[in-house]
């Protein structure tokens, strides 16, 4: 990402605290690195950045607007806002939007206590959900010998879709419909089990943030996502090259 | 082609039309044309020659004359006597009265404040050149902006007479257009594009697609001055695919252009190679933001990333690419030939030259106009728009398309400019104008501008997919009467998230017809809030 492939050392301030930084890292990345916390759903490191679900937004001096910590890069003394009333305001709203999006009960999901949109409110201190819920009507694709789709539960972060490119490279997800009628999809709009490209990796299961994507056979809060092999997978491509 | 060429092309024009005593223009442009106009150029040209004047007359289609409301609009040159409301059945009224001729009862005006008012440097070929012929748009010193260029001017010259000009970007932002081309002529990299959005989509605005359909040279010269002034080699128009005929026009023009060398490798015997292609848009309003349509180019789902890094620097497969609006490219070439500081003699103290403005809604004169920056709303809305018809009163002008507001009468006076309309909550946007009378009600027009953003979201980002979803909710609880003091609270909540979290300038100007509505019209607000506690 840097400009030429040199690398310049920078130094900025986070919340009022001096950091350094690679010229190739990002605000989130540095926030991380010196355990500011920043919620996040869309981003996770080892996969590519696209500022979708606006929960990293972070204030910098000097910009009129508010900017997405995951995909900001650095930049020499850059003064950077992770959090204050306006800043948590916004986050709550946000994940109050998700909520109220599909059908997402905790009680009755794979993926209870191993979730992060639950995770994410519980810190945030989210207690109720001020915008009235939209109940769709969505169906549930468990075609697949393995796996189960649960779009009520899904959050549109990409993950799958991201993952499935970008590492598996077999591009079985994409996105269809626009606005608020947009889902995942595999293959064009097929049920997942009957999608060639599909080499049943698991590995969209796995990044998947709630419970949207799950392991057959998994009853309720059975379904612990296991993510770890996503940073092993780039560090070792990397020493490759 | 060379300069002489260029020349000999234009007498070769003003030989040919010395030859003919008349010349009649029916206007062909998409508005007319949806009303038979080709029947009644066929119509016209038929009863000539049953006259023996074919010969004489000159009879051909032309582009926009701007009055879309009375046509089809013919008009008889050099004389410039109009008529309205032509069809098939009636053209014996123009080919009757070639001659002065008593006044018939289509006579349209072609002294009336609609079009002695205007101002046309975009617009000055529309309704005159036939846009499918090359030689006519040479015939009115097309191209040569183009040649002054590559011969007398280095490419920081063009940028610094761009910077001079004071123009600005017309697709909405109004983002200063010098800088922009500085900008990318200064990114670095051997490969770089040029990129003409035309995929005009807000509702009522018919800009762009007049132009194109009027004067398509215009652009790709435009394109091709740019294309020079940053070092590009290749350029895309991407047009939306529900503009068919403005399609066509374009095709027949890049194909007119390379045959004459004006597109292609070595323009006027330089160095300079430029090739243009049209690439169609699908149907999504988001393609017009510019991260989208790169993306949409590029063959992915037509959703926006965030910027910074902006296309100057990294765009069109990762190349520095320069994006600018229809209009803007229609500004270039006459700023060239006639220079930077007469462009820049036009307009306000920030606003420089003229804006085409898409007149719609409760007005008599719907149409197509350009004026110079800093006129009001007033002049515009009621001197060339000729008012509100059946003497109904005036209630608010929304401009800006789905990203704009409602403006209502006590701000009428102020001079139309990128600042005044964002100081009112309103944007200048692409130039859709729409006016409405006392019989409109706020709450739905708010309503239907959110049912837009809802449906055209692409989907990517949080606040944009659901907050528009939500405030359109409420707002159906407005127009329901079923709204409590509490969704009105929500909404104006919810408007400040989307606003200001939303990933695209769709997402984040979504809620400004709602803003500037409870703004200025609150009580339409409180009515039905209130109506729905008496209720109980």
């Amino acid at each position: 990402m840097a400009a030429n492939g040199q690398i310049k050392i920078f130094t900025l301030k986070i919340d009022g605290k001096d950091v350094s930084a690679r010229s190739d890292q990002t605000v989130l990345q540095v926030c991380r690195e010196n355990e500011f916390f920043i919620p996040t759903l869309c981003h996770l490191e080892g996969l590519s950045n696209i500022g979708a679900c606006r929960l990293c937004m972070v204030e910098v001096a000097g910009q009129r607007k508010l900017l997405p910590a995951c995909t900001t890069m650095v930049s020499e003394a850059m003064e950077v806002t992770t959090t204050n009333d306006k800043l948590a305001h916004y986050r709550k709203m946000t994940l109050e939007l998700i909520f109220s999006e599909r059908n997402h009960t905790c009680s009755v999901c794979v993926s209870n206590n191993h979730c992060e949109l639950q995770f994410l409110s519980q810190k945030l201190g989210i207690n109720h959900i001020r915008v009235p819920y939209r109940f769709p009507k969505f169906a549930v694709d468990a075609s697949h010998p393995y796996f189960i789709l649960d779009h009520n539960r899904c959050i549109l972060c990409t993950r799958c879709v991201r993952v499935c490119d970008e590492i598996e490279g077999a591009h079985v997800w994409d996105v269809s419909g626009r606005g608020i009628q947009a889902k995942v999809i595999t293959e064009l709009n097929q049920p997942w089990g009957s999608a060639d490209t599909c080499t049943q990796c698991g590995k969209c299961v796995n990044v998947c943030p709630v419970g949207a994507l799950s392991e057959k056979g998994r009853s309720v809060a059975e379904n612990t996502k296991r993510s770890g092999f996503l940073p092993y997978l780039t560090a070792r491509r990397k020493e490759k090259i | 082609m060379t300069l002489e060429e260029l020349q000999e092309i234009k007498a070769g024009e003003e030989l040919a039309r010395s030859q003919k005593k008349k010349s009649i223009h029916v206007c062909v442009a998409a508005g007319c044309m949806s009303q038979n106009a080709e029947a009644v150029l066929n119509t016209i040209e038929g009863q000539l020659k049953e006259k023996g004047l074919a010969k004489e007359i000159d009879v051909k289609g032309v582009g926009c004359m701007g009055l879309c409301a009375a046509g089809p609009l013919v008009s008889i040159e050099p004389e410039n006597r109009m008529f309205q409301e032509i069809n098939p059945a009636n053209a014996f009224l123009v080919t009757d009265n070639l001659e002065k001729g008593k006044k018939t009862t289509n006579d349209l005006a072609s002294d009336s404040p609609f079009f002695k008012r205007q101002y046309k440097i975009v617009t000055e070929n529309c309704g005159v050149i036939n846009p499918e012929r090359i030689e006519e748009y040479i015939a009115f010193d097309g191209y040569l902006g183009l040649y002054t260029v590559l011969h007398d001017l280095d490419q920081n010259e063009v940028v610094q007479n761009l910077i001079k000009s004071g123009l600005r970007g017309r697709g909405g932002g109004g983002y200063p257009t010098g800088l922009k081309w500085s900008t990318v002529a200064k990114a670095v990299g051997s490969k770089k594009y040029v990129i003409c959005n035309a995929d005009e989509g807000d509702p009522g605005a018919f800009m762009d697609r007049s132009v194109l359909e009027s004067d398509p040279h215009r652009i790709l010269e435009g394109m091709a001055i740019a294309a020079y002034a940053i070092g590009a080699d290749e350029g895309f128009i991407y047009v939306r695919a529900e503009y068919p005929l403005a399609i066509s026009r374009l095709k027949v023009a890049i194909k007119q252009a390379e045959r004459k060398g004006l597109l292609g490798n070595n323009i006027f015997g330089t160095t300079f190679n430029f090739t243009i292609s049209i690439r169609l848009g699908a149907g999504a309003f988001v393609c017009g933001e510019e991260t989208a349509l790169i993306a949409s180019i590029e063959g992915g789902r037509g959703t926006p990333r965030p910027r910074p890094p902006y296309p100057a620097e990294s765009g069109l497969w990762g190349k520095p690419t320069l994006i600018n609006n229809v209009e803007t490219f229609a500004n270039i070439a006459p700023i060239i030939r006639k220079g930077a500081d007469w462009y820049a003699s036009i307009g306000t103290e920030t606003s420089k030259g003229t804006k085409v403005f898409a007149l719609a809604g409760q007005v008599v004169n719907t149409g197509l106009i350009e004026v110079p920056m800093g006129m009001s709303l007033r002049e515009i809305i009621f001197d060339i728009g000729g008012g509100i018809p059946g003497g109904r009163k005036f209630k608010a002008v929304q401009t800006g398309g789905p990203s704009g507001g409602c403006i209502p009468e006590e701000f009428l006076d102020i001079k139309v400019d990128y600042e005044s309309l964002t100081k009112l909550g309103s944007i200048m946007g692409s130039g859709g104008m729409i006016v409405m009378d006392e019989n409109s009600n706020m709450v739905d027009v708010a309503r239907y501008f959110m049912e837009f953003c809802m449906s055209e979201s692409c989907g990517k980002c949080v606040p944009c997919r659901v907050g528009t979803a939500q405030i359109y909710d409420i707002l159906t609880k407005f127009a329901e009467r079923r709204a409590t003091e509490a969704d009105l609270t929500l909404l104006e909540e919810l408007c400040d998230v989307v606003r200001n979290t939303s990933l695209c300038g769709l997402g984040q100007s979504s809620p400004n017809p709602v803003l500037s509505t409870l703004k200025y019209f609150k009580h339409e607000y409180m009515e039905r809030i209130q109506a729905e506690v008496n209720q109980e």
